[in-house]
């Protein structure tokens, strides 16, 4: 029995390798400084999805919600191995928090209609909530596993996964369709293939043809017109990746972006990563209650 | 989602496994009190297990006025559907204002799906927790006695402080070890009030087939601080200096080579390019000269607190704070100082 798979991924700004580089004068992140990567986790998921139609068949959708730049790590499993790809992109999507996150990609899971499995990386690395793939579970209606190391059988309609929970570990059997977010130490992501590489490099998504002809074609009309052909021919040439926004999902406005989201951000303080040598403390009880005192204040311990 | 309810009390998730509370639990049973008695509200806290009315006590002793118990053999072990359906059903009935989870891998599978079936917010691995107020920039509305959620971001590059002001309640997940962990007072009482909550099919949907558990092995990846002696600690006996300093920062013991070989601690607690690699909010090097094969298992550690008595030892080179003087000395100043921060 062949089983159709989901399997959503991120792209987020490289948390782990900021550098003074990256850090403005004022102490913020520069974002823009930072290089964008397949969120770590994700590329486990993918790996979880591609391994199941290898073993069963079927077929692997990739899906991401972001902006035009996002089609990279789209491309990217095209590269190794997904059979579809989709990105999700809406200004209005903007400032969405885990849970108008998880609503959106609900209303595009079910636009994508069949599935028995939806795949997540546990969590990404720059909110580190592991929230979005429980939640979407609830939204669909349908059970979670968390911390999946691996799917351990899978016939029929019944799956059974083994679940790593940090100081032991669980067998879990349940019935399709489910969800399972995808641990990074179970599955060993595989390459990107190269003649897919080779074939797949110029798949594209409208929105980031007509960003590239915005840099040459000056006049509007003019520019559509090529964007409608250029969408023509990669559609024809099975290279398009699939670009839906809010309307095309069905979501509705009121649980998406700002509106959506119930938790707002109040404040940020930036930990400031400029080292120039370090804070002599004296031997002291005095110098020693100074030092706890700063790392109390600023969230180091609590 | 319920409406903002300032009257509602604090909850926690009295998360337990095996009949015995986590840690975390007890933890957020103090700071829970602390919210409580600035709001002028109750704690209740949620027990659900089979045959686990005997922990009530210990949470009551830890700050605890209300524990709504719900006993049933669909609870026994943790699943997330039935857990997920007393917490919705309890939350919908009594209606608090705050409700908080340990960021534990339990919580982080629990507290979500209950956020999203409630359409209410929730923040992940807060490190503090206050109460504040809001101005809404827009229009003008005032907001007093909201939770600030106050957690780290970015990769631990930002502190952020979210609140939620018309969803509610008000949820979080709290990072373990950061609260402290009080005593208890077995004198304190409360009420134990007994729930019953039904489960459907879909609930009961997932079968657990098989579980184990290990003992607590060391978790120094997990860790969010990390105290590392070195050979300068001297003396297995005098190694339990850098256990001490952990318990009371609530982290995991590390270890340079140098102690692991003159066999003050097992291999497994190395820390350095054969050991494990770590990056912590806090590392706490003790005793520790810092060869480059240490340094490169821990140098992007958030912030680096070095104590050694030789002022040229390596260490000092990757270090934010540094201390130069006698561990012997130093590691009671600090635990004395952690002690007395509350």
């Amino acid at each position: 029995m062949a089983y159709d798979s989901i399997v959503c991924v991120k792209q987020v700004p490289d948390t782990a390798n900021i550098t003074g580089e990256a850090m403005k004068a004022d102490g913020t992140v520069n974002r823009a400084a930072l290089p964008a990567i397949f969120n770590p986790d994700d590329l486990h998921a993918l790996e979880a999805a591609l391994d199941v139609r290898d073993r069963f068949g079927g077929t692997v959708t990739a899906v991401t919600m972001g902006p035009p730049n996002a089609c990279e790590v789209l491309r990217e499993c095209l590269y190794r191995g997904a059979d579809r790809a989709i990105l999700i992109s809406d200004r209005r999507a903007a400032a969405s928090d885990t849970l108008a996150t998880s609503y959106i990609l609900s209303c595009a899971v079910r636009r994508i209609g069949r599935y028995d499995l939806v795949f997540c990386g546990r969590q990404a690395i720059d909110g580190d909530t592991a929230q979005v793939g429980p939640q979407l579970a609830e939204k669909l209606g349908i059970p979670q596993v968390t911390y999946l190391e691996a799917v351990t059988e899978l016939s029929g309609r019944t799956i059974r996964v083994r679940r790593n929970v940090g100081n032991g570990w669980e067998i879990i059997e349940g019935r399709l369709p489910v969800l399972l977010t995808v641990l990074d130490t179970g599955y060993v992501p595989r390459p990107a293939a190269a003649k897919r590489v080779m074939r797949m490099k110029k798949a594209r998504a409208a929105m980031e043809i007509g960003m590239e002809l915005s840099k040459t074609i000056a006049d509007a009309a003019e520019r559509e017109k090529e964007q409608a052909r250029r969408v023509q021919s990669l559609k024809k040439a099975g290279l398009l990746i699939e670009q839906w926004d809010l309307d095309e999902v069905k979501a509705d406005l009121q649980w998406c972006g700002m509106a959506g989201s119930p938790t707002k951000v109040h404040r940020v303080q930036s930990i400031v990563l400029t080292k120039e040598g370090y804070t002599e403390i004296p031997a002291t009880p005095e110098g020693v209650k100074q030092m706890i005192h700063e790392l109390i204040v600023d969230h180091t311990i609590g | 989602m319920i409406e903002p309810n300032p009257q509602g009390e604090v909850w926690i998730f009295a998360e337990q496994e095996d009949e015995h509370l986590s840690e975390t639990s007890l933890e957020l049973c103090g700071k829970a009190r602390q919210l409580a008695d600035t709001l002028g509200v109750k704690v209740g806290a949620v027990l659900a297990g089979w045959n686990v009315r005997e922990l009530s006590y210990r949470l009551i002793a830890h700050g605890v006025d209300r524990v709504y118990y719900v006993h049933d053999t669909n609870l026994e072990y943790y699943r997330t559907l039935p857990y997920a359906r007393v917490m919705c059903q309890l939350i919908a009935k009594h209606r608090p204002q705050i409700v908080l989870y340990g960021a534990t891998p339990l919580g982080r599978d629990l507290a979500p799906r209950i956020a999203s079936e409630m359409r209410a917010g929730l923040t992940a691995d807060c490190t503090d927790l206050q109460i504040g107020e809001y101005t809404d920039i827009k229009t003008k509305k005032q907001y007093t006695n909201l939770l600030y959620q106050i957690r780290p971001a970015f990769g631990g590059n930002i502190i952020a402080t979210i609140i939620n002001f018309d969803r509610w309640p008000q949820m979080a997940t709290v990072r373990e070890g950061v609260m402290p962990l009080g005593n208890g007072d077995p004198r304190r009482s409360g009420q134990i009030i007994e729930e019953q909550v039904q489960f459907n099919d879909f609930d009961l949907a997932l079968k657990l087939i098989e579980r184990h558990r290990e003992k607590k092995k060391v978790n120094l990846k997990g860790a969010r601080i990390i105290v590392a002696g070195g050979g300068g600690v001297g003396s297995k006996e005098n190694f339990k200096l850098i256990h001490d300093l952990a318990g009371a920062l609530g982290g995991a013991v590390g270890a340079s080579r140098a102690a692991v070989d003159g066999g003050f601690i097992s291999k497994e607690h190395q820390i350095g390019q054969t050991g494990t690699t770590v990056r912590p909010a806090l590392y706490v090097a003790c005793g520790i000269s810092g060869a480059v094969q240490h340094r490169a298992g821990m140098e992007e550690s958030a912030k680096i607190i070095a104590i050694n008595w030789d002022r040229n030892a390596p260490i000092f080179g990757v270090a934010h704070y540094g201390i130069v003087g006698d561990i012997n000395k130093v590691i009671p100043m600090m635990i004395k100082a952690i002690k007395e921060r509350a």
